[in-house]
């Protein structure tokens, strides 16, 4: 990009940084104006990437480049996604229940095998540490341990929380607390750093005030 | 037709997935990755339903002169603009996301500090939210509003300054409890997709065909 490019790119992006931050005053229109083409953008942008990094590839390169079985069988997904287009035309509206019912399916297949792989087993395989003595990592992986089952059992309502079930909730409790104030933190810290960024960018590459 | 043939695709699809990952051979071995290929395209003929009903939503505010039709304009230029910059990208360079493409251009100067911008201005409502939010009403309030001050103290120079303990409070709390309830919570959740996907694959939870 040339630097006129750049420079008007800068100055867009200086006046849709300042059009949000306008909100800070209160909502108005400069600000709505910033939010409706931050969906306009955002909304092309996923179209082409859609389009360019999925459908492109994988069913109209696929159809050019594979043979036999494997180009035709891509007519399958192919119909499916036309399919889903019928949503235009009230009389075949209901037949966009197939594609949808296809990546409900493809959802919930995943939803058993993937969460069970990717999150059930590593989480519990991470979590059942060795105690190796009086020392301070065999402390941590005990505390560990504890944390993950009270959270757990704080979550179970089949029971009224009485006796020990009661006592391991409100242990559990307290690992959540501690939990959320610190994710919250993380959080709250990681949006300064974004805010420090962006003033950054408005003193040093819009204003030049700062190097 | 209506209910049972979606029912029978849903049911038939996971089913499937749920075998090729149990049986890795053929016929089944290479069903995962197909059906993951599937998956994808048909995503992308959702996107554009999505797109399409954003573009009619706005269009019908201008053309009805409703309150904010202004803004529904600048929407609709701003979509119709960034797609005809990637289409011109993909003919001029074979790639939108070449450097030198207009789509770029948008990307860097548009979306960027757009998003960015969005997130940074979050910190302020996240710190007006914590002052209301944080008061130390009874222990388990207090444990957040502890944890909270020493993560966030911990993770800048600070912190560090103040006391060597602050870095290192937040390290173990980020290591040990945060951790656990993170995990716990998520092991719950997991949990419940798993039987979530069951009702759905059995035919029970049929909300999606309404």
């Amino acid at each position: 990009m040339g630097s006129t490019t750049m420079l008007i790119g800068t100055w867009i992006a200086g006046f849709l940084t300042l059009a949000i931050f306008s909100f800070l005053y209160k909502d108005n229109p400069v600000y709505k104006l910033a939010e409706h083409i931050y969906v306009g953008v955002s909304a092309g942008y996923w179209l082409i990437y859609v389009a360019f990094f999925d459908v492109y590839p994988m069913l109209i390169q696929g159809f050019q480049n594979e043979t036999g079985i494997e180009k035709w069988i891509l007519l399958v997904p192919g119909a499916l996604g036309l399919i889903m287009l019928s949503r235009w035309f009230p009389k075949t509206a209901w037949l966009s229940r197939w594609p949808i019912a296809f990546t409900v399916g493809i959802g919930a297949g995943l939803g058993i095998t993937a969460n069970i792989q990717g999150y059930v087993m590593p989480q519990l395989q991470a979590t059942l540490l060795p105690v190796t003595g009086w020392n301070i990592v065999s402390l941590n992986n005990v505390i560990l341990t504890v944390g993950v089952i009270t959270t757990i059992l704080y979550f179970y309502f089949s029971k009224p929380h009485k006796g020990a079930l009661g006592w391991m909730a409100r242990v559990g409790i307290v690992f959540i607390m501690v939990s959320f104030g610190a994710s919250f933190g993380y959080t709250l810290m990681a949006r300064i750093s974004l805010l420090i960024g962006r003033l950054y960018f408005l003193l040093s590459d819009l204003l030049h005030v700062i190097d | 037709m209506k209910r049972t043939v979606p029912l029978l695709i849903t049911f038939l699809t996971g089913f499937f997935l749920i075998v090729s990952f149990f049986v890795p051979h053929e016929p089944f071995g290479q069903l995962e990755q197909r059906l993951l290929v599937w998956f994808a395209i048909v995503s992308g003929f959702a996107m554009l339903l999505g797109v399409d009903s954003l573009f009619r939503a706005h269009l019908k505010r201008i053309i009805r002169a409703r309150e904010g039709r202004w803004h529904s304009l600048a929407l609709l230029l701003s979509l119709v603009v960034t797609l005809a910059v990637g289409i011109i990208g993909f003919a001029k360079f074979g790639s939108p996301f070449h450097m030198q493409s207009p789509f770029m251009f948008v990307y860097t100067y548009g979306i960027i500090p757009l998003q960015a911008t969005m997130f940074a201005l979050l910190a302020f409502y996240i710190a007006s939210a914590s002052y209301r939010a944080f008061r130390a009403r009874n222990t388990v309030a207090t444990l957040l509003l502890v944890s909270a001050v020493i993560v966030m103290l911990g993770r800048v120079p600070i912190g560090a300054a103040i006391s060597q303990f602050f870095p290192v409070a937040q390290e173990w709390i980020m290591d040990v409890p945060q951790l656990a309830a993170k995990r716990g919570i998520q092991i719950g959740a997991a949990l419940g997709a798993v039987s979530m996907s069951l009702r759905i694959l059995l035919g029970i939870e049929r909300s999606y065909l309404s």
